[in-house]
């Protein structure tokens, strides 16, 4: 996608009042939002803020209440209780045309009787526009998701993939403070998928407008997004930075939805140290342990955990299984504390020894433990 | 079996084979008949005989010409009023029928049940000076005291709109229901308020549901006698009753013919004018992408 300097208008950062908030306001902020749908709760007492300028994902599984929380964020459901707002403004109650949001529908709803340009052209029409400026923006609209020269087709004259990048074009040439795309690549096929998941965080560092991104895919959510918000029945589970979010994740759920995890009951034993239900003692960081008490699970990636090594962690098992997976090589070992998964690099010449049903040493540092509650994902 | 296997290309032509014999059968060798009739002259006594009477013609000009254009009004009127009732109607159950839509439809298609002739003729009883409307509307003086309801142009149009109805709901109902309701949330994202979405999505979407609907009212209605017959006078006489007079009562065979084929001509001429003015394409596409 053209990311050439052919767009200055969508590029430019300021609004046309000038009225943009202090980076530090926050664009939306939902306040202790409820949505039942008769006797479903789609969205449970949920809070968040989302920061200007950022690539905001919401991320679970189906069904946890993602697009509901967008359609509220949009004025298309009104919430059964809280409050939304949009920078200053409380919008709880206006309907989605009083809204300085645009939404990247999932199925792109491009409006089948008119133009490419037309359907672009269709929130500066609405908005009253001049023309000139119309004809303008369409263009460099179109410019920034590479469509320039289709102005004249009708949607079905178009590839799924130029569909979604209309679908993008004509909500973002109005500029608005948030830009809402519900799983905007789901329809896509997978390498499609991934180019343009690069695409959209170009573009979104072009126009620096706010992106709220829902999505149940983690990969997809931690290539694109500055910030995730991890949900899961409604209720946001842990919110934070990708990293943040893999490294130190506070629930067995989180860590359990992005990527895989070893969780190992346990006992609190010290301010920095879980005794093991199998016996042996565990260092950890205080801040990972942030407080808990009594029966605790103890989360290590597979990736942290070195084979041998004079790490402070340490636990001995004999390898179950073994299976090449390219990059790495992945055992599963039986240790006392229970079944350990464990990747091993396959730039270390040391990994190919290990047979099955030979001893094994697993080590890793404190710092790469991390502490939840449970080892089960959803709490009862 | 074999024959078929070797001569593919002619498997589409047997399978319209039938339809085709159809039409020829009973549409065009009537018309030829038709075409033929009205070029003769004679009465029951003497007979009639082919001459190249074109005086049939130009009398259904000179002499029909206010039934003809009365016609045209009256099927228009009607037209025009069936679609202001039956687009909310359709609309309605159509956005907001939920689980009642069936029988709500049912509920429009119900009048079909009584035949054409008992339906008008109720509408005589509904309409007559002693009927409770006018009693009604005498009432509320919206009507004088010595107004009439039956034996006007008013009952004659009120008649050919309720009995056409059903065919403008239907298909407006059709294309309606087909309009995507995300593409109307997608409208109010993009700052239409609710009657801007309507106007620019909604209304665009169901026009080919208008223009079936339209086509579908407008020409019954533009041949419709019974309705005249039934529920106006002599002054709101249309092209059907003459024809039908000139038939059955006069036995002017040939006058009759020339009359209904320059209806028929009249009103392909009107259809064609039609499609050209709404477009083709968006007069028969679909509305999905
Ligand atoms: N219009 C609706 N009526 C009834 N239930 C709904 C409606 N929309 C969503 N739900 C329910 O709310 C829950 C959350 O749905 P949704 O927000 O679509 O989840 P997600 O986008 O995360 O898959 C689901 O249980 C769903 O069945
Ligand atoms: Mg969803």
């Amino acid at each position: 996608m053209s990311t050439s300097a052919a767009n200055p208008g969508l590029r430019a950062q300021p609004r046309d009042d000038g009225s943009r908030p202090a980076p530090a306001v926050s664009d939306v902020r939902l306040e202790r939002v409820t949505k039942r749908f008769d006797d479903v709760v789609a969205v449970d007492d949920l809070s968040l803020e989302i920061e200007h300028g950022s690539f905001f994902a919401l991320l679970g599984p189906s069904g946890c209440g993602k697009t509901t929380t967008l359609r509220m964020i949009g004025g298309f459901e009104e919430p059964t209780a809280g409050t939304i707002f949009l920078g200053e403004q409380d919008v709880t109650g206006l309907p989605p045309y009083k809204r300085d949001v645009n939404t990247v529908f999932q199925s792109y709803a491009l409006f089948p009787h008119l133009s490419i340009f037309e359907n672009v052209a269709f929130g500066l029409r609405r908005r009253g526009a001049p023309r000139g400026e119309i004809g303008r923006r369409v263009g460099e609209a179109l410019e920034l998701v590479a469509l320039g020269g289709l102005e004249k087709r009708k949607p079905r004259q178009l590839s799924g993939g130029q569909q979604q990048r209309v679908a993008l074009a004509r909500a973002l040439v109005n500029r608005p403070r948030v830009l809402l795309l519900d799983e905007p690549l789901g329809a896509l096929d997978l390498k499609l998928r991934k180019q343009m998941q690069l695409e959209l965080k170009g573009i979104q560092n072009e126009v620096a407008v706010t992106f709220v991104h829902v999505t149940h895919d983690q990969e997809e959510a931690m290539t694109m997004a500055d910030r995730i918000a991890v949900m899961n029945e409604g209720r946001v589970e842990q919110l934070g930075s990708p990293s943040e979010l893999y490294e130190r994740p506070r629930t067995a759920f989180v860590a359990g939805f992005l990527g895989v995890s070893n969780l190992l009951p346990g006992t609190v034993s010290g301010d920095a140290a879980v005794r093991l239900d199998g016996g042996g003692e565990v260092r950890v960081t205080p801040d990972a342990l942030a407080g808990r008490t009594g029966r605790v699970a103890l989360g290590i990636r597979p990736e942290k955990i070195r084979l041998g090594g004079d790490e402070a962690n340490v636990l001995e098992g004999v390898v179950e299984e073994r299976s090449y997976i390219g990059v790495a090589t992945q055992y599963i070992v039986a240790t006392p504390a229970g079944l350990v998964t464990v990747y091993s690099q396959n730039s270390e010449p040391s990994a190919a020894a290990a047979a099955v049903g030979s001893r094994m040493s697993l080590n890793w540092p404190p710092e790469a433990t991390f502490v939840v509650d449970t080892t089960q994902e959803v709490p009862k | 079996m074999h024959f078929l296997h070797r001569h593919r290309g002619l498997v589409p032509y047997l399978l319209l084979a039938p339809g085709l014999a159809w039409l020829a059968l009973f549409f065009l060798v009537p018309m030829y008949y038709l075409g033929y009739t009205s070029l003769q002259t004679g009465d029951l006594f003497s007979g009639y005989a082919f001459s190249w009477a074109w005086e049939n013609y130009s009398d259904a000009f000179s002499l029909y010409r206010g039934h003809f254009a009365r016609s045209l009004q009256y099927a228009g009127l009607a037209t025009l009023f069936a679609l202001l009732i039956s687009y909310p109607l359709a609309y309605w159950i159509a956005f907001r029928g939920g689980r009642w839509k069936n029988l709500l439809l049912l509920l429009v298609i119900a009048p079909f049940f009584v035949t054409y002739l008992i339906r008008t003729l109720a509408w005589k009883t509904i309409l007559a000076d002693q009927g409770f409307v006018l009693d009604v509307l005498r009432t509320l003086h919206l009507v004088g005291e010595d107004g009439r309801l039956l034996a006007t142009t008013t009952a004659v149009v009120a008649g050919i709109t309720y009995n056409y109805l059903p065919f403008m709901a239907l298909p407006l109902y059709v294309s309606l229901e087909q309009v995507d309701r995300r593409l109307v949330e997608a409208a109010e994202d993009l700052y239409a308020s609710g009657t801007k979405a309507f106007l620019r999505v909604t209304l665009p979407l169901s026009v080919p549901g208008i223009f079936a609907g339209t086509l579908l009212t407008f020409i019954p209605a533009a041949g419709d006698f019974i309705n005249a017959e039934l529920l106006g006078t002599p002054r709101q006489q249309m092209i059907g009753n003459v024809i039908q007079s000139r038939f059955k009562e006069v036995a002017d065979y040939p006058q009759a013919a020339a009359l209904s084929f320059v209806l028929i001509a009249g009103l392909l001429v009107a259809v064609l004018a039609y499609t050209r003015a709404v477009g083709s394409e968006r007069a028969t596409q679909g509305t999905v992408a």
